[in-house]
């Protein structure tokens, strides 16, 4: 069992203050494994907060991040999952399904995740995930009204991942697990 | 003499404790034999020792101590007059007949502590004969030790006042009275110590003074524990008689110790209940007594005294502890010319801490206590004493700490008149702590006066104050200033969108004065603070929001349109491109198409003439397609001239694959599939086809130069690209297209298995899988990709 956060699009300073007190006291560390960060983190202190949680740290960089290290995309193997990573400005019009697919598929991943749209979303696909953690402070977005501030929980455990959603909703946390199973091994170029 | 050495002194100690132990030896001997006679002598000889001069205070303590334990043997055998049948009375005049003066009063000290017990004779006649007697000692050393064993040998008598002691009432005087005298002598000696001996070890002997202090403080102690000193006695009688010795002492170690000492050693109620005596003896003081740590101790007493419990409160209201402690403290400052101006922000520090334990609800006082400091500032250069901007750090700190609400500090007069005195790292210090408070309890500020008097208190985060040269700053401590700035703006709102208006605009004023290293930090807060206002305005009744209303969104573009143009101009074009597009498309929600125009404008000019990198080109100008495709408000006309632009300008980026990718993006702004976008199969087919022209053209570059990044995976987007269009229904898109792809792609990839990536291949398998599993799925979509065969 192997559990991978994924958060993105916090744009501090940028567009909030901080994260919201309620996640922080939720992300402590040595729990997670992995992070997975879909970028917009847009300062080196939420940098290094992430790191606090988990020291193993990927991020694919948005289109406020100055960070030049931070790559467009990025794959990742975790236990039977190839997971893809990419902020999500590049992949018009945005927040697409069916142009996420087509990058999921020029990836190759069986769990494809993005972010830029500041909404939550967990979509199954053609035997494949896609998801978006939202935004983990709820910041503004020209995409999206009303952001509810929310980040995601993966639960990794075979050919099995839960997914869980956290979203803070009028104050309160609200949680929603979404069950994926993947039906084949992964799969190789023919 | 003292000079000899330490040698000497030890070997003096050691001869004067091995007497000590020889004559002891016989005196026990003697005692265990009932010979009193005996025993009078080898103790007397014992306390012969104790007349040296030789010995330091400490080494002296060491022998006295020896000396101590020995006689407290003998007290018992005093005790027991069936053992050497003489009766107490005359016992204390026996002992009287000792040759030296020195073991005569400490054997009388003995034998009276044994006769006060006794009962058989008067207390008060006993205790005014003993206390007496020792002055007969003048010596400070000897008579200090001397009266401490008078101290220690009655203290029990006197601390423990039973019914058997007749008149109660009389017997606590006496024993204040004799408490008090013996003190006042002790004191006297312990004062002129400092006088013997040459001045040029005076150092020396003021830090061995300054050991024996608490020998005097022992007389204090003790008249704290006379259960029958109540206030009213404390009051009128023992605290004026302390004070009365300690003010004529003149001497500076005496005075700050036993100041010190009545602080500590008498309940905070007395103090409460004596603060105009104790106050008024405080200018009386010499002007080098550290009287702040004194003042300060007392405060910090009754502040703690004042939270144990809410029951006390009333009595500081009572007895107007703040104005006297306020008056006392302006004396002392005022008396004490030379007090470095530490010593004053350290005292005003403390009075503040006691305001806000005990009167928090009174701003006019903690305001009041912030304006004496300024009043002692003022006129003065900025401080430069790093422990006096340290206090005022914690002055400043206290307010904010204890209400957990900087809008109050906001209220205070006095608060930013002393950051004024700060250099200018320490003013930043404080910044940050105010800024720090705000973001840690979620302190919303939200009138624009609230804000103009915040911008005044970090000002010296906001923007260059007289001229002080920005680049000596190290880099990690601005941007992390700057961020909190950054993070402080959105902590500053109203939920009136005419207020919450005035507040952005008055923090415009404020940045706009940051200068070019400090834009890229507060613009952007600032941008998107006003678009989440432009989003509350927009769902309010559209119609309304003429030029009248104080708050349009209208009004706020072109105050962003003002405050993005200076970022631009520091430059930051690439920051400054993406507001513009925020902004363009929020104006594009509020349905204000010349405005939303203007935004895209201003972003292509700085695209054209600003962003040269290569690489922020080819995100630019995803931006820019992404944020087009998803603009509804432009008119035929102006969409035409945007979308030309950013075809042209995605044709035009420095390499093929970047080329082919951006003109590929761009059929989506020819296709919106909701339902009022436009759909226009043609053009989406005249940019895929050109991104493959592009691709061709790759293609062929990169076989003439071998080696780079196999082109084929262009294909396979484009392929995809016109799977998505098919599947949208594009006309325009027929099956033989897609087939064609796909051919062109097996081909490549066959005859080109050099160049091809393992990523491209995999690439292209999930495309084909993709495709069969359409057919495989039935239905229209399944019924739609029947002719393409794979």
């Amino acid at each position: 069992m192997v559990l991978v956060l994924a958060i993105g699009d916090l744009h501090i300073p940028h567009r909030s203050p901080d994260l919201p007190a309620k996640f922080k006291s939720m992300l402590v560390p040595g729990k997670i494994q992995h992070i997975i960060c879909t970028g917009n983190l847009c300062s080196k202190e939420v940098h290094d907060y992430l790191k606090t949680i988990c020291p193993d740290l990927h991020v694919a960089r948005g289109e406020y991040d100055e960070d030049t290290r931070y790559p467009e995309m990025k794959t990742l193997t975790i236990g039977q999952f190839k997971l893809g990573l990419c902020h999500g400005h590049q992949v018009i019009p945005w927040g697409d399904l069916d142009s996420l697919a087509m990058l999921q598929r020029q990836l190759d991943v069986d769990i494809l995740v993005t972010g830029h749209t500041h909404q939550f979303t967990a979509y199954k696909h053609e035997g494949g995930v896609v998801i978006n953690p939202g935004s983990a402070t709820g910041a503004y977005s020209s995409i999206t009204y009303d952001v509810n501030p929310s980040f995601v929980l993966m639960d990794i455990d075979g050919l099995r991942v839960v997914v869980y959603v956290y979203e803070l909703i009028d104050g309160e946390v609200k949680v929603d697990k979404i069950d994926f199973k993947k039906t084949t091994a992964p799969h190789s170029p023919h | 003499m003292i000079v000899d050495g330490i040698e000497d002194e030890e070997k003096w100690l050691a001869e004067g404790i091995a007497a000590i132990q020889q004559n002891a030896f016989f005196m026990l001997r003697a005692v265990d034999s009932d010979n009193l006679r005996e025993a009078l002598k080898y103790s007397a000889q014992m306390l012969s020792e104790l007349r040296t001069s030789k010995l330091s205070p400490h080494k002296y303590f060491e022998l006295y101590m020896r000396a101590f334990d020995e006689l407290r043997k003998l007290e018992l055998f005093f005790k027991d007059e069936s053992r050497h049948g003489v009766p107490v009375s005359d016992l204390y005049e026996l002992v009287q007949h000792a040759g030296n003066v020195l073991p005569r009063l400490y054997l009388l000290c003995t034998v009276g502590s044994v006769y006060i017990k006794s009962k058989e004779a008067s207390c008060k006649d006993l205790l005014k004969d003993l206390v007496e007697m020792c002055r007969a000692v003048q010596h400070p050393i000897r008579g200090l030790f001397l009266r401490s064993y008078l101290c220690q040998v009655t203290r029990d008598k006197l601390s423990d006042i039973g019914p058997e002691y007749e008149g109660v009432d009389d017997f606590v005087m006496d024993a204040v009275d004799f408490v008090l005298q013996n003190f006042t002598e002790m004191n006297k000696l312990w004062v002129r110590l400092q006088h013997q001996g040459p001045v040029r070890v005076k150092e020396k002997r003021e830090k061995e003074r300054n050991e024996l202090r608490d020998l005097v403080g022992k007389n204090l102690h003790i008249l704290s524990q006379i259960e029958g000193v109540d206030l009213e006695m404390y009051r009128d009688t023992v605290l004026p008689r302390i004070l009365e010795q300690i003010v004529n002492a003149k001497d500076e170690l005496a005075q700050h110790y036993l100041m010190d000492c009545i602080i500590q050693v008498f309940p905070d109620e007395y103090h409460l209940q004596t603060l105009d005596i104790l106050l008024a003896a405080c200018p009386q003081l010499q002007p080098t007594v550290d009287i702040k740590t004194v003042l300060s101790q007392l405060m910090e007493r009754l502040s703690n005294y004042a939270a144990s419990s809410m029951e006390v409160l009333p009595e500081f209201l009572q007895v107007e502890a703040f104005a006297k402690l306020n008056n006392a403290i302006g004396k002392v400052i005022e008396v004490q010319v030379d007090m470095p101006i530490v010593g004053a922000i350290t005292l005003y520090t403390s009075l503040l801490m006691f305001t806000l334990r005990v009167h928090p609800d009174r701003l006019d006082y903690v305001d009041l206590v912030l304006g004496a400091c300024v009043r002692k500032l003022s006129g003065k250069p900025k401080l430069e004493d790093s422990r006096a901007t340290k206090q005022i750090i914690a002055l400043l700190s206290a307010p904010l700490d204890k209400y957990n609400d900087a809008v109050t500090a906001l209220t205070l007069s006095n608060y930013p008149r002393i950051m004024d005195y700060l250099d200018n790292d320490t003013n930043k210090i404080m910044a940050m702590v105010i800024i720090q408070n705000i973001l840690k309890n979620y302190t919303c500020i939200s009138t624009a006066d609230q804000v103009e008097a915040l911008f005044e208190l970090i000002k010296g985060l906001i923007k260059d104050i007289d001229g002080s040269p920005v680049d000596e700053l190290d880099e990690e401590d601005f941007k992390e200033e700057q961020n909190s700035v950054a993070r402080l703006i959105h902590m500053l709102y109203n939920d009136d969108p005419d207020e919450m208006l005035k507040i952005i605009c008055t923090v415009q004023r404020h940045i706009m004065s940051g200068g070019q290293r400090r834009l890229p930090f507060t613009v952007p807060p600032l941008v998107f603070s006003a678009l989440k206002l432009v989003r509350r305005l927009q769902g309010q009744d559209g119609e309304a929001d003429g030029e009248e209303a104080p708050a349009s969104p209208k009004k706020i573009f072109r105050l962003m349109n003002q405050t993005i143009d200076a970022l631009s101009f520091v430059p930051s074009p690439d920051l400054a491109l993406r507001l513009y597009l925020q902004c363009a498309e929020a104006a594009s929600d509020c349905d204000l198409e010349p405005m939303a125009y203007e935004f895209f404008t201003q972003a292509f000019i700085l695209y054209e003439e600003d962003i040269a990198d290569s690489k922020a080109q080819f995100t630019a100008i995803h931006l820019i397609i992404g944020t087009l495709q998803r603009m509804n408000v432009f008119g035929v006309e102006n969409r035409d001239t945007l979308t030309h632009k950013a075809t042209g300008y995605s044709a035009k980026l420095l390499k093929k694959a970047d080329q082919c990718r951006a003109v590929y993006a761009c059929s989506h702004l020819f296709w919106v599939d909701d339902h009022d976008g436009s759909r226009d199969g043609e053009r989406v087919l005249l940019c895929l086809k050109r991104s493959l022209r592009i691709a061709n053209a790759a293609q062929q570059m990169a076989s003439v130069t071998r080696g780079s990044s196999g082109p084929v995976t262009l294909f396979v987007e484009i392929l995809n690209k016109y799977l998505y269009f098919f599947e949208k229904g594009n006309p325009q898109v027929p099956t033989s297209a897609i087939q064609g792809l796909v051919e062109l792609i097996r081909t490549e990839m066959q005859s080109d298995t050099s160049t091809t990536d393992l990523a491209t291949a995999a690439f292209f398998s999930s495309t084909l899988r993709y495709i069969q599993y359409q057919k495989q799925k039935g239905g229209v979509m399944g019924e739609k990709y029947d002719p393409v065969k794979l």
